[in-house]
């Protein structure tokens, strides 16, 4: 360091909050005797017009290389004084904000001779640290405004429609032949009976806009970079291209569950809603019995989640039997019923209604599927049942595409133990992944129906455009910064970045992509060679502040 | 005069700083005690801070963080978890052991952070001062806790900590997943060892020693003083300085 450190601080009354406890005078004494201290002044507020005039004057006056205000909290308080800092041309990181209201007055109101204490400590403290701050510099990176969906079913071809119309270039890549996803082999919607491929109209759009380019048949190859500047290879068969685009969202989807080995399932007499779906499309259904069965494959303790869908299908699938052929009687042996909302419910109250019959059986007594009928313990009456069928329908549960593993690494995001792609939080980030630019939507996220996933798909879509609707990006300076004469290249520090923002260098060492880090500096308290400093809470900072605790009185 | 404890806490920006926050909003009352270091995250809080902190004399230590499973950093906390286990098994024949706590506590719970520090306070009110406020008279510990903080310091160690959850949970590098009590006892036997080794280490730094002095200072048998004598030439922290008679001396090299 060659520049002399001075060092104003500034102790705010905050009227009485802070002033009615601490001894603001006697606090200001003290810190005036402290090591590289040139100036300290309280003030009634320091966050007024007044008080940060002071802060301005002070600067200019003695020439102050460090500020530190001691009044509420930094994080309510840290970017007003940081930016009054850097108006007077001292560096936002060579501010530093000493909690002596929320953390002091406040909780010793009863105590004030001990909160003065404790304000001197603190403050000697925060002039510790201050001697070891360094200017950091916010960096600017260019955005590349185009979008990368990864899957081409009703959640792809939304998210890719609606950030076109933003003015978004969009190419969609989609592994099979055709777009449309699982809608291409489904008949009709709940709640509203709407036809799947009405809906699926949207692809003439898709096809159509300008901004969006589609590649089909074309799986993802390879993934570089961060938010605003991925580079991605992907493979049509013929070639490889590469891309550059700002960010991806994944609309992977999900695949149907075959029932193989259970309940007698054939794919003739015992099928699966998935087919019965397409016999009514094909208009070859024909049947007087129907018996569906809930939950096969799903609920159970190798598959613990609800498909969400399958109680939606049935019934659905269910009234359109009744629709096709008025005199069929149809049974659904369920484990429970899953109609939320005011939509879903007043549909299975209708499906009730319309002399659908609704038996409850249990995980431990299984229905029993036989030649002309199915066997079935009716668990309300204790009783075993046997109802005729001539066909029987199994709703089996969505689940994760084999492939999505490969997805999940390649992007490195996470994925759940049932292999569906992992939000970052489940309430406060729903479409979003921890690491930034990359986005979810739709079954890949866990089995949801086409209304939802519509919803999500616009969401994800503009989670998204608030990256690309921007030309840079910030990049905090308060980042990770490895030494690289001391890093011996053992890849802990990689493996512990929750946001892959480490990778390794040329020479094999770690590199901190800055615009990825989010400096929480879990690496630098792991790292073996003790190779890596968290810029603004370095070592040298911290231990100055654990130095002088204890030198109080 | 009442003994009034000083107690350091580093709390992380996102929960527990915020929790703290709260407390002062909702004028929850709590001993004016603790001193804080603001870290961006718990997983922040390397553990030689602590041991450092031991032995300034503060009283005691505490970390703090959010909620499993709710940190800000996705799972920052857990590394937390991680290396303040390391620092309990370090410092457990010590009795500073008690001096130290791990907390969870969010931004929404100004109560439970006055309560949590009404409660280690008055652990700590209960245990009486730390012995290293009297340094004349703490010497053999300051000794364990300069070897301790050698021991968080060394590269086989923070591999060994920073890497748990891999070989845990996703495997080694040979895929082969450890299981976690297996891992447990890996630990414990490499604290015991390196303990042992910085000890050793910072004994030779300040002299030259043989191995039979070394047992006597150290008070541990000399055959396992030679064991760790050895490793710690393999390494290159220790040379033959002489040979006097028959007795070799060693002497601690490099940084």
């Amino acid at each position: 360091m060659n520049e002399e450190v001075r060092i104003g601080i500034f102790i705010c009354h905050c009227g009485t909050n802070i002033g009615g406890v601490i001894d603001c005078p006697e606090l200001t004494a003290y810190a005036t005797t402290l090591p590289n201290v040139v100036f300290a002044q309280d003030n009634l507020y320091t966050c007024s017009e007044a008080g940060l005039a002071q802060i301005k004057k002070g600067i200019e006056e003695y020439n102050l290389n460090r500020v530190i205000v001691a009044s509420c909290s930094p994080r309510t308080h840290e970017p007003l004084f940081r930016a009054t800092c850097q108006e007077k041309g001292v560096n936002p990181y060579l501010f530093d904000f000493v909690n002596i209201r929320d953390q002091c007055s406040w909780v010793h109101m009863h105590e004030p001779e001990k909160a003065t204490e404790k304000a001197k400590d603190l403050i000697r403290m925060g002039v510790s640290r201050a001697y070891h701050l360094q200017s950091l510099e916010k960096n600017y990176v260019d955005i590349n405004s185009s979008a990368l969906i990864i899957g081409g079913g009703i959640a792809g071809i939304t998210a890719a429609l609606n950030l076109a119309k933003r003015g978004f270039e969009v190419i969609i890549i989609e592994k099979n032949e055709q777009l449309g996803g699982l809608l291409n082999n489904l008949n009709k919607l709940f709640p509203a009976q709407e036809t799947a491929s009405n809906l699926l109209k949207v692809r003439d759009e898709v096809f159509k806009h300008e901004n969006i380019k589609i590649y089909t048949s074309t799986t993802i190859k390879a993934v570089e970079g961060f938010v605003g500047n991925f580079n991605i290879r992907i493979s049509t068969g013929d070639e490889d291209v590469q891309l550059k685009v700002g960010v991806i969202i994944v609309a992977t989807g999900a695949n149907v569950f075959e029932p193989v080995g259970m309940f007698g399932y054939d794919g003739e007499k015992v099928i699966t809603q998935f087919q019965l779906e397409r016999l009514f499309k094909e208009g070859a259904f024909n049947a007087n019995q129907v018996v569906m069965i809930q939950c096969v494959g799903a609920r159970t303790e190798e598959r613990t989640y609800c498909s969400a869908v399958c109680c939606m299908s049935a019934l659905k699938n269910a009234k359109i039997i009744q629709e096709l052929n008025p005199n069929a009687q149809i049974t659904i042996l369920h484990r429970d019923i899953y109609s939320p909302g005011t939509e879903y419910e007043k549909y299975y109250r209708e499906a009730r209604e319309k002399g659908i019959c609704f038996i409850k059986y249990s995980l431990e007594k299984l229905p029993f599927v036989e030649e002309d009928s199915v066997r079935v313990f009716n668990h309300y009456i204790q009783e075993e049942v046997t109802i005729p069928s001539d066909l029987v329908v199994l709703s089996t549960p969505l689940i994760a595409y084999n492939d999505s593993k490969e997805v999940a690494q390649l992007l490195k995001v996470p994925r759940d133990e049932y292999g569906f792609f992992l939000e970052a939080h489940v309430k406060l980030r729903p479409v979003d992944f921890a690491t930034d630019g990359i986005f979810v939507c739709g079954c890949a996220h866990w089995p949801k129906d086409v209304n939802e996933t519509i919803s999500q798909a616009y969401a994800a879509a503009s989670r998204a455009s608030t990256i690309l609707s921007h030309k840079t990006l910030e990049v905090e300076g308060a980042v990770a910064k490895v030494n690289e004469s001391l890093c011996v290249g053992c890849g802990v520090c990689m493996k512990l970045c929750p946001y892959d923002a480490i990778t390794r260098s040329e020479e094999g060492l770690a590199y901190v992509r800055a615009v990825v880090c989010k400096g929480c500096g879990l690496c630098g308290a792991s790292c073996p060679s003790q190779a890596i400093t968290i810029l603004h809470f370095t070592n040298d900072q911290i231990l100055a502040q654990i130095g002088v605790v204890m030198e109080g009185k | 005069m009442e003994f009034e404890p000083k107690i350091l806490g580093f709390l992380c920006n996102w929960c527990s700083y915020a929790g703290a926050d709260l407390a002062g909003v909702s004028r929850i009352q709590y001993p004016p005690s603790l001193r804080v270091i603001r870290v961006m995250c718990s997983g922040r809080v390397d553990p030689s801070f602590v041991i450092q902190a031991l032995k300034t004399g503060l009283d005691g230590v505490i970390v703090m963080g959010c909620h499993l499973g709710d940190c800000h950093y996705i799972d920052g906390n857990y590394e937390a978890e991680m290396k303040f286990a390391t620092l309990q098994k370090l410092l457990e024949p010590t009795g500073l052991v008690n001096r130290i706590r791990l907390e969870w506590v969010s931004a929404s719970e100004g109560v439970r952070f006055g309560e949590v520090i009404k409660d280690f306070t008055e652990q700590i009110r209960s245990l009486g001062p730390s012995p290293l406020r009297d340094k004349e008279n703490s010497k053999p510990l300051i000794e364990d806790l300069n070897a301790m903080e050698d021991v968080v310091q060394n590269f086989r160690l923070r591999a060994l900590i920073a890497r748990e959850r891999k070989i845990t949970e996703s495997g080694n590098i040979y895929e082969r997943i450890i299981p976690i009590k297996n891992y447990q006892e890996i630990l414990t036997e490499a604290l015991k060892s390196e303990f042992i080794r910085s000890k050793i280490y910072l004994k030779l730094k300040s002299e030259p020693l043989s191995v039979k002095e070394l047992s006597r200072r150290l008070a541990l048998e000399s055959s396992n003083v030679l064991k760790q004598v050895v490793v710690l030439r393999q390494r290159g922290k220790v040379a033959l300085d002489r040979v006097e008679g028959v007795t070799p001396y060693y002497t601690a090299i490099g940084v």
